[in-house]
C-alpha cells in the first residue's frame, strides 16, 4: 500500500516536474532511484541543486523497492524514449544492458575523471562496458559471513567447515542454521556467482561465451550439501535477505551470508545478540582460496533522452562526492566506493568491519557483463531453484544449455 | 368493396407515415452512431489495437534491447513456444490452478449461497460480510496468506505442527495458492448462485415437499436444474479468471517449486527479458485458450442453458 502511494506520488511528481521542466532558469532533473529510508539521498539532492547556484534543480523520485520492478519500469520507459528521466540510478549489473540499447550516455574526459579519481577497481569494473564508462559508482556492497560468536570460537574459513560446524551443533541442540539466500531470484544468482568465482571459475568468459565447468559444479553442490544439511533453514528455498536477517535475529541460526545491514538492524532489534555477533570473511569453496563475493551497489547514469545532460553529469559528480557517500554510508548504511572513506573514522565507528569489506571490494566477483544479463540471471535462478533439489551430476550440463538459449535470446525461459 | 375500402383507408397514409418514420428513424440511428462512436473509439484504441499490435508483434523478432535485430520472423516465436518443454508444463500447472479452485469454489460457493438464501435476520451485512474476501485486494490477499503460511513468522504451520515449511514443497505451494485463491473468490461465486437461487419459485418447493420429496430430492432435481444457467455463467466467468492466474503464484513465490503458470510465462519474457516477440506469441497462446474455455462453456453447454435464458 505504501508502494502504492509512493508509486502514484513518484508518477504526479513526474507529470508535475515534467510539465515545467522547459520552463528557463534552472533546470529540472529527476532523479530515479531504489527508495532510500534514511532520507541521505534527498538530503544529497537538496544540497547539491543549492551548491548548483541555479544552474539545475535535482526532484527525488523513488522506484518500487525491489530491484526487478525497478529495473521493469526504468527500461520500460527508456525504451520508449521517456525524457521525464534524467538521473539514473542502476544497480551494478545492468550497465551491460542498459548502454549496449543506447539508453545511457557514455562518461569521458573531464567528467569521467572526476567521478572515477579514487573509487575502488571493482565499482568502477562493473559501470564499465566494451572499455567505455557509463555510470558514476554511488555505492558499493558486498557480503560477509556473520556468525555467534558465543557457539562458534573461530568462524569457518569454507563452506564445508561452516556445514560441518552446523551439524555438530544441531547434535547438541543449539541454534545452528545457516541463513543464505535461496528463493528463485537475483539473490539465488548473487550466491551462485560468489561461489563460482570463488571456486576459481567464471559463469560467462565473454559478452557471449558460456564458461561454465568444473568450478560451477563445484558451487552448485556447495548449495546442494547447504540445503540438505541440518543447517539448511526450513524455509530456505524462499528465504530472500530480509528472511535471513529476521531468520539469525530470532536466535535460530548460528550463521548468516548476507550485507552489513544486518549489523545495524541486529544492534537495534537485538542489542543482546548484536553483542555476540561476529564477522568475518565469506567462506572460501576451496580450502586455501579466498573467496571472491559477487559486488553489489548503486552506479548513477545518465539517460540519452535527458533534455539537460550537461547539468546532470554535473549534478551526478556532485552526488557521488566524499561527503555525500559518507553521508549515505553512515547514515543508509551503504558501502562507499571511494578508498580512501574506509579509513575515515567517521566510516570505522558505523563499520567495525571496514576492513573486511573494503578487502572484498579489491577483487570482487562481477556478475557476466551482458546485454542479456536478466535472460542468464532467470536461467540459473530457474536452474537452480530449489537449492535441495540441486543433481550435482547433471547441474552443469542444464545449466550450460539454459544459459546458451537464454544468450541467443530465441528461447522461452 | 367498402370493407376493403374500410381497410384500405387507414393503410393508405400508413407508407406516408412509415417514410416519415424511418426517416425520422434514420437521424435517430445517426445520432445512435454518433452517440456511440467516441465509446466505440475508446473500445478500438485500447482493446482491438493492442490485441492486433501483440499479434503482430508476436509475428517478429522483437526485442526492447536488440532494436537493431527485430525483423519478422512469420510464425517461428510460435513454433518456439509449441515446441517448448516449458510451456506445457505451465499449461498444466495452470489447468491444475484453474480446475482445483474453481470446483471447491463451486461447491463451498453454493453452500453459502444456500445459506445466505435462507438467512433471514439481516440479510444485507449477512451478504456484505461474505463478500469481504473479494473485496480485498489479491496482492494484498496473497500476501497475508503467504505469511499466515511460512515457517517463521506464520500461524498455519503453528498450528498444525509442521516442523518443515509447508512453502517450499510442491504440494504445500500448490495448496496455499489454491487455499487463498478458494478464499478470494468463493464469494464472487456465492453472489452469482444467490442470483441464481433467487429464480427457483418456492412454489415448487413446496409442491414437491406435498409430494414427499426429501430436501436432497429438491435440491438435485428442482434447485439445481432451474440454477444451471446461473451455475454456468459463474462457472465460466471463474474459469475464464482462474485460467489467467498471476499475482497469487507472483507473491508466493514467482512460479517457484512448480508453480509457474502461462500469465507468469508471458510476464517473464515480456517485462523480465523485454522479448516482446515471444512474449506476445505466449499471451496470444493464452488468449486463444481462454477463448477456446469459454466457446466450449457456450457450445457445450448453451443449450442447457438456452431454456432458462428463453422463459426469462
Amino acid at each position: 500500500m505504501r508502494k502504492l502511494v509512493a508509486l502514484s506520488a513518484a508518477a504526479l511528481a513526474a507529470l508535475v516536474t515534467g510539465c515545467g521542466g522547459s520552463s528557463g532558469g534552472a533546470a529540472t532533473l529527476n532523479w530515479y532511484i531504489f527508495p532510500e529510508p534514511s532520507g541521505s539521498f534527498a538530503a544529497a539532492a537538496k544540497q547539491c541543486s543549492a551548491a548548483s547556484g541555479g544552474r539545475y534543480n535535482i526532484v527525488l523520485n523513488q522506484l518500487p523497492s525491489d530491484s526487478d520492478s525497478q529495473r521493469t519500469q526504468l527500461v520500460r520507459r527508456l525504451a520508449a524514449k521517456d525524457s521525464g528521466i534524467d538521473i539514473i540510478g542502476m544497480d551494478v549489473n545492468w550497465t551491460s544492458e542498459f548502454a549496449e540499447a543506447g539508453w545511457i550516455k557514455p562518461w569521458t574526459g573531464a567528467n569521467k575523471a572526476a567521478v572515477t579519481r579514487g573509487v575502488l577497481a571493482g565499482p568502477i569494473a562493473t559501470a564499465t562496458w566494451k572499455n567505455t564508462l557509463y555510470g558514476a559508482p554511488l555505492n558499493s556492497n558486498t557480503q560477509l559471513l556473520w556468525y555467534r560468536k558465543d557457539l562458534v570460537p573461530t568462524p569457518p574459513a569454507t563452506w564445508a567447515q561452516m556445514i560441518q560446524e552446523a551439524t555438530a551443533l544441531a547434535k547438541q541442540g543449539k541454534p545452528h542454521l545457516i541463513e543464505v539466500q535461496g528463493r528463485q531470484y537475483e539473490g539465488l544468482t548473487v550466491w551462485f556467482n560468489s561461489l563460482v568465482e570463488s571456486a576459481g571459475g567464471r559463469i560467462l568468459s565473454g559478452p557471449s561465451t558460456v564458461a561454465i565447468g568444473p568450478a560451477a559444479a563445484l558451487a552448485a553442490a556447495v548449495m546442494h550439501n547447504v540445503a540438505n544439511s541440518p543447517g539448511a533453514d526450513p524455509g530456505l528455498s524462499n528465504a530472500q535477505e530480509d528472511q535471513g536477517r529476521l531468520g539469525f535475529e530470532k536466535g535460530d541460526a548460528a550463521f548468516e551470508v548476507n550485507y552489513p545491514f544486518v549489523y545495524p538492524s541486529a544492534l537495534a532489534d537485538t542489542p543482546k545478540l548484536a553483542k555476540v555477533m561476529g564477522w568475518a570473511n565469506y567462506p572460501a569453496v576451496v580450502a586455501g582460496r579466498p573467496a571472491r563475493v559477487t559486488i553489489g551497489g548503486e552506479n548513477l547514469a545518465v539517460s540519452s533522452f535527458s533534455q539537460h545532460p550537461a547539468a546532470a553529469f554535473a549534478a551526478i559528480t556532485c552526488l557521488v562526492n566524499a561527503q555525500h557517500q559518507t553521508v549515505d554510508a553512515v547514515k543508509g548504511g551503504l558501502p562507499p566506493t571511494l578508498s580512501a572513506l574506509f579509513d575515515s573514522p567517521a566510516l570505522a565507528k558505523a563499520y567495525p568491519f571496514h576492513a573486511l569489506i573494503k578487502q572484498a571490494l579489491q577483487n570482487p566477483a562481477i556478475r557476466p557483463q551482458t546485454p542479456a544479463y536478466s535472460d542468464i540471471s532467470l536461467a540459473i535462478q530457474k536452474g537452480l531453484s530449489p537449492p535441495n533439489a540441486i543433481d550435482p551430476s547433471t547441474i552443469v550440463k542444464t545449466l550450460r544449455s539454459q544459459i546458451k538459449a537464454a544468450l541467443s535470446s530465441g528461447a522461452l525461459l | 368493396m367498402s370493407a376493403t375500402a374500410a381497410t384500405n383507408q387507414p393503410v393508405t397514409p400508413a407508407p406516408s407515415r412509415k417514410r416519415h418514420l424511418t426517416e425520422r428513424a434514420r437521424a435517430e440511428r445517426r445520432l445512435g452512431w454518433s452517440l456511440v462512436a467516441p465509446a466505440g473509439i475508446v473500445m478500438i484504441a485500447v482493446s482491438i489495437y493492442p490485441i492486433v499490435y501483440a499479434f503482430v508483434l508476436s509475428l517478429q523478432r522483437a526485442d526492447l534491447r536488440f532494436p537493431a535485430a527485430n525483423k519478422f520472423i512469420g510464425l517461428d516465436n510460435y513454433k518456439t513456444v509449441l515446441t517448448s518443454p516449458l510451456w506445457w508444463q505451465d499449461v498444466w500447472h495452470t489447468v491444475v490452478l484453474t480446475v482445483i479452485p474453481v470446483s471447491l469454489e463451486l461447491v463451498i460457493g453454493m453452500a453459502l449461497a444456500l445459506i445466505m438464501h435462507r438467512v433471514i435476520f439481516g440479510r444485507g451485512p449477512v451478504r456484505a460480510i461474505a463478500l469481504i474476501p473479494y473485496g480485498i485486494v489479491t496482492v494484498v490477499a496473497a500476501y497475508s496468506w503467504r505469511y499466515a503460511w511460512e515457517a517463521d513468522s506464520g500461524w498455519i504451520p503453528h498450528l498444525l505442527g509442521l516442523k518443515s515449511d509447508p512453502l517450499t514443497s510442491t504440494f504445500g505451494s500448490y495448496l496455499a495458492i489454491i487455499v487463498s485463491e478458494v478464499w478470494k473468490t468463493t464469494p464472487f461465486m456465492a453472489l452469482l448462485l444467490l442470483g441464481g437461487l433467487a429464480l427457483v419459485p418456492d412454489e415448487l418447493h413446496e409442491a414437491a415437499k406435498v409430494d414427499g420429496a426429501t430436501a436432497w430430492q429438491r435440491f438435485w432435481r428442482i434447485t439445481i436444474p432451474l440454477m444451471k444457467p446461473a451455475i454456468l455463467v459463474a462457472l465460466l466467468f471463474r474459469t475464464l479468471d482462474a485460467f489467467r492466474i498471476f499475482d497469487t503464484v507472483y507473491i508466493f513465490n514467482q512460479g517457484a517449486h512448480g508453480t509457474e503458470t502461462v500469465s507468469i510465462l508471458a510476464y517473464n519474457q515480456l517485462l523480465n527479458r523485454l522479448n516482446l516477440g515471444l512474449g506476445s506469441a505466449v499471451s496470444v497462446l493464452i488468449f486463444l485458450m481462454v477463448a477456446l474455455i469459454a466457446f466450449l462453456f457456450i457450445k457445450g453447454f448453451g443449450a442447457a442453458a438456452a431454456p432458462g435464458g428463453g422463459e426469462r
